[in-house]
């Protein structure tokens, strides 16, 4: 007896009672639907979140000044001076796993362009700050090493900036002001969106480290807040991590016993740390989504156990007419098979449906992976053949007597 | 009454041979025997009525038979084959190639056309769908149903389900169609109709035809009445006047369009 034959008759069979049939369905439909909607949620979260990683490099470190105690109170990271220019040179010298390195001197002033100001936030970083960010210059270009040298008084603006202070206007080439010094915008950065803790990331100026240092801060040199480095590659940077605290310890003359006074963070790990993050809530998503589908199966189980009841009289003919034990367990098994399978496609449809409803009206991201839609198939296939089999085995196991005898 | 002893080894012919057949229920502690012992031999091409009362035995010699179910002791062959030690897919085959079934509550499948209940052990026995329709055909135009292949049951009179039922236990050229009460759920015109077409079947295609009823005026149509009490055959005899169901439906007053 052929397989399409044995499909055959598990078909007409389900389609004797459409409304029954169609409401077991119903249970597998939402519960796939529920698994490949909340696992897209999950899916598409952690899709941005490793997006807005490797927008920022995810082969970048960041090596920050340490701890500094006052009086006996921790001033937290980044308190202490620790970290000097000749650190920086040092660091793009004498480590060949290191690609790019640039000082960071943070500021931040209210910056003027004729009768239009805004509040903006200055970094200073040297040439190399768009390779380490992989962030391209939009219209004119990036201040070269000679205005680093130099502290020259130019300004690349970030797209938010641009906009504000020129609204329907080429900057490149303006001059604008600066805590009432005048600075050349050499260029326009392109626009990089929000920031993972939703910062506006163009709402940024870049300035040469040195200008700041020289020209923007008070009477004081600040030293560097921090430095941006990449490595040559994503393997290369956690060699580069090591490296560069060998060599910091070394310059800092720190003894074997103590600790760093500073601190190199890959921003591998922070990647890993937010997959994981996001890889919990999807599961946590997709186990809860999951729980319906069991509830599903349950549900034809609970049907087919039914129709065996029912059907007591037509197992008792078919045993009769020649059907073997096992033929009569495929066929239920066919059944319910079948009820999960179609459940599932459709669910697979709806799920996709619901899925693309949250990122339309809610404006969620979500991903829709052909993993997910093959593992909850594949989970609603399952479901089918575990939740099938009990009823499928009874109706196979009747006493071909009985069953004729049935009522 | 036949002494199992003297049956000749050499039975050139014995579609059936059953010896010294028990078979024992347990129903809870207590063990009912339904078969003494019962030996019976048939041969290929003879009507065989089985008659007796209820929980004389005659239905569990049935089960046996039909290779529903085994003997708790004896010998069971079939064309030949020892069929009284095989397990339940074995039995299936068996009754799938060698066994018909005529039940009184016809036992057609539901909801499932004519032609498909007919094609029903064909199904079974693995034979393609083309050769299975034509077999199906074959059979349903023997019983005179030729033009009812697609109606439901439902849509059937008793009788006309009877006749897709006989087109069914004849589809898979069996060596014996077990007959339970066929004619138990029928009037007299329709019960002498299946009658007529059983004893045509037996007569033109030697089919061998084994009969429960418990209507002696029925089993007058068979060629031998076994007769069953307590577990035990009581009286083996050949049908001294046997009647001819065609000619009991010539002898009937014209009938009001029953069933047709």
């Amino acid at each position: 007896m052929n397989f399409l034959a044995i499909l055959k008759i598990a078909m007409r069979a389900l389609g004797r009672n459409k409304m029954r049939s169609a409401l077991t369905m119903l249970g597998i439909i939402i519960g796939v639907g529920a698994v490949i909607a909340m696992v897209s949620v999950g899916q598409g979260a952690q899709r941005m979140v490793q997006d807005q990683i490797s927008s920022m490099g995810s082969n970048m470190l960041y090596v920050m000044p340490g701890n500094m105690m006052q009086g006996g109170a921790s001033m937290g990271l980044g308190a202490a001076s620790t970290l000097t220019d000749e650190d920086v040179i040092a660091i793009q010298r004498e480590i060949p796993t290191v690609a790019h390195v640039s000082p960071v001197v943070n500021s931040s002033a209210q910056i003027v362009f004729g009768n239009q100001n805004w509040f903006v936030r200055i970094q200073g970083t040297n040439e190399q700050f768009p390779d380490i960010r992989n962030w391209k210059v939009q219209q004119g270009e990036f201040f070269n090493e000679a205005d680093v040298v130099s502290g020259s008084r130019v300004i690349v603006l970030g797209k938010t900036v641009a906009d504000k202070l020129f609204p329907g206007m080429d900057p490149v080439g303006q001059t604008i002001r600066v805590r009432n010094l005048p600075f050349r915008v050499s260029g326009v950065l392109e626009a990089k969106g929000q920031s993972m803790v939703g910062q506006d990331q163009d709402d940024t100026a870049i300035v040469p480290y040195t200008t700041v240092q020289r020209k923007l801060a008070g009477r004081t040199i600040p030293a560097i807040s921090q430095a941006m480095v990449t490595g040559v590659s994503e393997a290369g940077s956690k060699l580069a991590q090591n490296q560069i605290t060998d060599l910091l310890r070394q310059r800092h003359k720190i003894g074997p016993t103590e600790s760093d006074d500073f601190m190199v963070r890959n921003m591998a790990d922070v990647a890993a740390t937010s997959a994981q993050l996001t890889t919990i809530m999807t599961l946590l998503l997709g186990s809860i989504a999951a729980i319906s589908l069991i509830v599903g199966g349950i549900g034809i189980m609970n049907i087919m156990l039914v129709s065996v009841t029912e059907r007591t009289r037509e197992i008792g003919i078919r045993m009769a007419v020649g059907a073997r034990p096992n033929y009569i367990r495929l066929q239920f098994l066919a059944e319910s098979l079948m009820l999960s399978l179609m459940g599932g496609l459709i669910g697979i449809l709806i799920g996709g449906s619901i899925s693309r409803g949250i990122s339309g009206f809610l404006g969620w991201p979500t991903l829709v992976s052909s993993l997910s839609v093959l593992i909850s198939f594949g989970f609603a296939t399952a479901i089918g053949i575990f939740f099938g089999y009990y009823p499928a085995h009874k109706a196979a196991a009747l006493d071909p007597i009985e069953a004729l005898r049935y009522e | 009454m036949i002494d199992p002893v003297h049956i000749p080894e050499s039975a050139p012919d014995a579609v059936i041979r059953l010896e010294r057949i028990h078979k024992i229920y347990k129903m809870g502690e207590v063990e009912v025997h339904a078969l003494h012992g019962a030996s019976l031999r048939v041969n290929r091409g003879e009507f065989v009525a089985i008659m007796g009362p209820s929980g004389s035995g005659k239905s569990t010699m049935m089960n046996i038979i039909g290779c529903l179910d085994r003997p708790t002791k004896g010998q069971y062959l079939l064309d030949g084959q020892d069929v009284s030690k095989l397990n339940k897919a074995q039995l299936a085959d068996i009754r799938n190639q060698r066994v018909g079934f005529v039940f009184q509550s016809f036992n057609l499948v539901p909801r499932t056309s004519a032609i498909e209940n007919v094609e029903l052990p064909l199904l079974y026995a693995g034979v393609g769908s083309a050769e299975r329709l034509r077999r199906a055909r074959e059979a349903l135009a023997i019983v005179g149903l030729a033009d009812r292949g697609k109606n439901m049951p439902n849509q059937l009179s008793g009788g006309q389900q009877q006749r897709v039922a006989i087109a069914r236990s004849l589809v898979n050229d069996p060596s014996i169609v077990l007959a339970d009460e066929p004619t138990g759920a029928l009037d007299t015109r329709t019960s002498i109709e299946v009658m007529e077409i059983l004893q045509r079947l037996n007569r033109e295609r030697n089919l061998t035809i084994i009969l429960v009823t418990h209507e002696p005026d029925i089993a007058q149509y068979a060629t031998r009445v076994i007769h069953f009490r307590d577990g035990r055959i009581r009286r083996d005899e050949p049908v001294a006047n046997r009647k001819d169901a065609a000619q009991a439906l010539r002898e009937l007053p014209p009938a009001e369009e029953d069933d047709e």
